[in-house]
């Protein structure tokens, strides 16, 4: 474990006062704050070190190309990737997932075939695959979860079946924090004859990946949730079925011999990254992601485990709260409703106390419906969160159940 | 009540609370809208929470009802309606709200988050008072 307060120190953003007072940040799981070793790097690179990557062969040029090289290996120890090929980088991790929408599955996909998601999906992981069934005429398959949100195996299990081509999954659910069992869910898909697809951006944030372990075909995350910037994001795919996919987007750097008649394409990862690369992002997402390996993931996770545990325990003391989401396997994603007080109101008090959470429907609308709302509050974790945070949540809660109730 | 003695009753409270609690009570006291108008035709799109309007056309002047399912949201539809109800078409589109509710302290209200459910409304109010003077 290590001193949270001594980590706090490295996050700007947490010693600046809104109305002369801290903030208790606990939207993390929308987006991450950034340390200044990300910050700082950055900018160095900038000050000292940039050009556009993988061009010119001057000094700033090929500095910049290494760092961005170095940056996709960093991506690759962070997954435990077999190659740095493997790492594509991205917009985000919508990017990541409509890119292989765009390729991978316009290329594989026929009338007949399924895609089968859970009901917890984001609509990153959902939207891109009802266009596709729409062009391809496969169908999209949804099999239930629990009302606690937990995962139900034989659900799973009985929708998989030969038809299914694809299975995209989120590890960890964004309103739930429900947990899937990836590994063995790829088991399945593989056994089914199906790839597999994890929608890894809330997992990323608090625990250990390892793709070669869990065996999944592909893989996306972003970096702004990872403690990095936003403009970046990354793929994560089998070297083996990406080096078969088309190209995603056409232009500059993803070739191998332009004539005025015809192109061909450069190998995997090139292929997938038209254009000039955020390559300063993506060093700034390399840089968060060396900053939560270097606290250790098993480090970040237990002290998330342990306030998890606290705030599940305060948030029962709050009058006519329900908590959405308690499955035995969750992390630190805490939604909730307020019986009688809009969760736009609730934010609006928690706003005045310095109390920041979202509301809304998560980007997942039919999750939420699922569940019997229309918008939820919710509070999450990241490795920078204290006690404090949450008894500032459950006071600011008191405070609005007071404000609210007053007649 | 006309905005101007609003402004003035705000000039009195001393902290948010006191503000809001107003402006509750305000969304507490406003001519209710009728259940059968809290459908999707009359949902003002763009707001976190469901707002509803419904305008009735006067031969000179334009009347507004609306709702809407959080309490605070519901209060500032007091005070919009408080704004632009029963003028004309050319009244409405010449009023500058932005100004009132910096008057009122009210301003947060209008920031890009929030500004999508209250200028949505606005924005909707205009365009009935648009389609008025072209049917004129």
């Amino acid at each position: 474990m290590y001193d949270v307060w001594q980590i706090r120190k490295d996050f700007p953003i947490l010693q600046h006062m809104v109305n002369g007072r801290p903030v208790a940040f606990l939207d993390t799981a929308a987006s991450a704050q950034k340390p200044y070793q990300v910050l700082d790097k950055m900018r160095m690179v900038y000050e000292t070190a940039y050009a556009n990557a993988h061009r010119g062969s001057y000094t700033f040029a090929e500095e910049i190309t290494t760092e961005f090289e170095a940056a996709r290996q960093t991506v690759q120890k962070f997954l435990n990737a077999k190659e740095p090929r493997e790492i594509v980088f991205t917009r985000n991790a919508t990017e990541s997932i409509n890119l292989v929408a765009a390729t991978w599955a316009m290329q594989n996909l026929r009338s007949g075939d399924e895609i089968l998601i859970s009901q917890a999906e984001h609509h990153a992981n959902l939207v891109p695959w009802q266009n596709i069934c729409e062009i391809t005429g496969a169908k999209l398959v949804v099999f239930p979860i629990a009302d606690d949100g937990s995962y139900i195996k034989e659900e799973y299990e009985k929708h998989l079946n030969e038809h299914t081509k694809l299975v995209a999954i989120t590890a960890m659910s964004n309103v739930l924090g429900t947990v899937f069992p990836i590994k063995e869910m790829a088991k399945k898909a593989h056994d089914a004859g199906a790839e597999i697809l994890v929608d890894a951006c809330q997992y990323a944030v608090h625990n250990k990946i390892d793709v070669q372990d869990w065996d999944c075909d592909f893989l996306a995350f972003s970096g702004h949730k990872t403690y990095g910037p936003t403009g970046i994001g990354a793929l994560y795919g089998k070297a083996e079925i990406m080096e078969n996919m088309p190209p995603y987007q056409f232009g500059g750097d993803m070739i191998d011999h332009v004539t005025y008649q015809h192109t061909s394409f450069a190998d995997i990862p090139a292929r997938f990254e038209a254009g000039t690369a955020a390559s300063v992002q993506a060093i700034g997402m390399a840089e968060g992601l060396k900053y939560m390996l270097a606290l250790g993931m098993e480090n970040i996770e237990a002290h998330e485990a342990e306030l998890t545990h606290y705030a599940t325990m305060r948030l029962n003391e709050v009058p006519h709260l329900t908590q959405v989401g308690t499955a035995k396997n969750k992390g630190g994603v805490f939604s909730f409703d307020i019986s009688g007080i809009h969760p736009q109101d609730l934010a609006f008090v928690l706003n005045k106390e310095n109390v920041a959470v979202r509301t809304g429907h998560h980007c997942a609308e039919p999750l939420v419906n699922r569940l019997g709302y229309t918008s939820l509050a919710r509070a999450s974790l990241g490795l920078y969160s204290t006690k404090e945070d949450i008894d500032a949540l459950v006071t600011a809660l008191l405070k609005a159940e007071r404000f609210f109730r007053e007649e | 009540m006309d905005i101007d003695e609003l402004i003035d009753n705000f000039a009195f409270f001393e902290n948010w609370e006191e503000k809001y609690q107003y402006v509750i009570d305000l969304g507490r006291k406003l001519e209710p809208l009728e259940a059968c108008y809290k459908t999707d035709e009359w949902k003002v799109k763009g707001c976190q929470s469901q707002v509803w309007l419904v305008p009735t056309f006067a031969p000179n002047s334009i009347h507004f009802c609306g709702d809407s399912d959080a309490i605070l949201v519901k209060g500032i539809i007091a005070i919009v309606l408080m704004i632009y109800n029963d003028k004309s078409a050319e009244e409405i589109k010449s009023i500058d709200v932005a100004k009132i509710f910096a008057k009122l302290g009210l301003e947060e209200n209008l920031t890009p988050s929030r500004r999508n459910g209250m200028m949505s409304m606005v924005e909707k109010i205009r365009q009935y008072a648009d389609g008025a003077t072209r049917a004129d």
